[in-house]
């Protein structure tokens, strides 16, 4: 047996990819200065968008998630990554509202990004894709919605990368936010968080087959690197009880060490065979690209350095969840934006979940955390005068 | 209806229905008002107040299961603490801030009180007088820290490290230039009667006072 990670084979792209595209024929200028377009949004929804077009949700996804929220993922066949949330009768219940999730910016499952052709040079972009921020995805989802013809969503909600784009739309367009909930996430990335995802970049960089970023020509991909990077992830979003629990110290499919490096605990096989599964839906270039936008997210320092300001005159009804576990976004992340909001005279609810799940936490099944949410949007549909089914 | 609605509905107090304090508490709030409640607890009065009287409410809650329970009813409540959390907050946002049955729990009630009166055009206060008579014989007769309906935990594990009576009261409130524009005494069940809060009658007879308050003049 390999003592490393397997390289996965080399996956064609997937062309039949169900679901919506919307194209943005006009062109514009990303945080970095370069302008970027047309562009491609894809994207999915559940549910009816009423008659007066005020029951649409719109859900963020994070750093690896994708638009496919609720239905088999169309390369992997696993459930939608938010299924013990959305579908009928569910807390975000597609009888009741409109939803819509899009993949992100610079993402690999259908949106622009570094895999697909740059116009200009009819090559793969790779690294000359631009470098794009979370007000980036969000001025791009913002077309989508303006295309949708929804003049102001119910809800925008989203987890940990998805908590950003919230608090990035309820600050760049809060007329255009009644209600927002960010869930397991900061109002900035911690040196703790960039430690982190550099790591992940430098394992994928360092992989022969990275190419300096144009492994799309050479015909193979980086899939050693890019699964050490998810590899090193999945424990910052899981806890050590939680691993602990999984886990323990239990040895896998034998009865005694081996004396070697082949992977002896359950653990050690559980992190390969995330990193190998990961490198099947995803590309390693997108995952650059993704992670940088977190690390450049400061909410504050686009206000002047005070977090409060972002918020000054706010309507939006917000919802602020963490989770006690989770320490890559810890709930003293969750507090400083509540205190913001505070500060801002903002409506603001704030609940800290308890549970020994980590940040991974807001994608599994957690009755309290569930029940919360149902009723801070229950609250918010009386207010918005949205009937129940 | 859904396991989950159904519970929530079961679990949400029924406007009207409410404990005699808070009764009196919501009486002193004008209709569409913005409220701040600190130390919500449930949600009772909050709940009250924005199903009854229209407001605007708020809620702080020490307890995550207090604040939990409120935002599943659809209650803005974050969770928080007299002492600390109320700094935050802009002078004047709120036309009341309310404080019931929690000020002996805090740890600088002189602050909290300031700073209550400074959020809210006017603040409610209400707290167990440890003036009453009952408190009094106690100690004297018994010769143990007393216990009463609104004081029910022993010594060693009550929240409540800075009781007073309601002289007290009235006394910090003369310090620090605090207006008392309505005072309610109140049995042991929250109902009021008729007393000069100010007398000693009201510091022997009353198991607690409920203030409304006002912010000192500048």
């Amino acid at each position: 047996m390999s003592l490393l990670v397997p390289s996965p084979p080399v996956v064609s792209p997937v062309t039949d990819r169900p679901g919506s595209s919307l194209v943005v024929k006009e062109a514009h200028v990303l945080d970095c200065g370069v302008t970027l377009g047309p562009t491609t949004i894809a994207y999915q929804t559940y549910g009816t968008l009423n008659a007066d077009r005020s029951n649409a949700i719109l859900i963020c996804h994070a750093l690896t998630g994708d638009q496919y929220v609720a239905e088999p993922h169309p390369v992997t066949g696993k459930p939608g990554w938010w299924e013990t949330l959305v579908g009928p009768g569910k807390v975000l219940d597609t009888e009741r509202y409109f939803l819509i999730c899009a993949n992100v910016l610079g993402g690999c499952m259908g949106s622009s990004g570094p895999s697909d052709i740059n116009p200009a040079t009819g090559g793969v972009w790779g690294l000359s894709f631009p470098v794009i921020t979370i007000a980036d995805m969000v001025r791009e989802q913002k077309h989508l919605i303006d295309h949708l013809g929804i003049e102001q969503l119910f809800c925008v909600i989203g987890g940990s990368m998805g908590g950003m784009q919230v608090l990035q739309w309820a600050t760049s367009y809060p007329d255009r936010v009644f209600a927002a909930v960010p869930i397991a996430t900061a109002a900035r990335h911690s040196a703790q968080n960039i430690a982190f995802h550099e790591l992940g970049r430098q394992a994928i960089m360092a992989d022969p087959n990275w190419c300096g970023g144009n492994y799309h020509e050479s015909g193979v991909r980086p899939g050693r690197g890019l699964a050490v990077a998810r590899m090193a992830a999945h424990i910052t979003y899981l806890s050590e009880q939680a691993l602990h629990r999984k886990f323990g110290r239990n040895l896998q499919d034998r009865r005694a060490l081996t004396y070697g490096f082949d992977a002896d605990f359950q653990v050690e096989n559980y992190l390969r065979h995330q990193g190998i599964t990961f490198v099947e839906r995803f590309d390693a270039n997108s995952y650059l690209y993704i992670t940088r936008a977190c690390d450049y997210f400061d909410l504050a320092a686009e206000h002047g350095g005070v977090l409060a300001s972002a918020f000054t005159g706010t309507r939006t009804r917000f919802c602020v969840i963490s989770f006690t576990s989770d320490w890559l976004y810890p709930t003293s992340e969750s507090r400083s934006v509540v205190h913001a909001l505070t500060v801002a005279a903002a409506n603001v609810s704030f609940v800290e979940i308890e549970t020994d799940k980590g940040h991974d936490a807001f994608l599994l099944e957690e009755p309290e955390f569930h029940a919360t949410l149902r009723g801070f949007l229950d609250g918010c549909a009386q207010h918005r005068g949205l009937d129940h089914p | 209806m859904s396991p989950d609605r159904r519970d929530a509905a079961l679990l949400a107090p029924a406007p009207g229905e409410i404990r005699a304090d808070l009764r009196l508490v919501a009486s002193m709030i004008d209709a569409g008002a913005r409220v701040l409640d600190v130390g919500c607890g449930d949600g009772e009065l909050l709940y009250h107040l924005v199903h009854t009287k229209d407001v605007d409410g708020r809620g702080m809650e020490l307890s995550q299961s207090g604040v939990n329970a409120c935002v599943r009813h659809g209650l803005s409540v974050i969770q928080g603490d007299a002492d600390h959390d109320l700094e935050a907050y802009p002078s004047g946002a709120f036309d009341y801030a309310v404080l019931s049955q929690t000020l002996p729990a805090t740890r600088n009630p002189r602050r909290v009180v300031a700073n209550l009166v400074r959020i809210g055009r006017r603040a409610i206060v209400s707290f167990p007088n440890f003036g009453h008579w009952r408190v009094r014989l106690d100690l004297l007769l018994r010769g143990r820290m007393p216990m009463s309906q609104l004081l029910s935990t022993p010594w060693y594990e009550t929240p409540n490290i800075h009781l007073c009576t309601i002289r007290d009261f009235l006394a910090l409130c003369d310090e620090d230039g605090i207006a008392i524009e309505r005072s309610i005494t109140l049995d042991g069940q929250g109902r009021p009667f008729t007393l000069n809060p100010a007398g000693g009658p009201a510091n022997l007879l009353a198991a607690q006072g409920l203030f409304l308050l006002s912010r000192p003049a500048r």
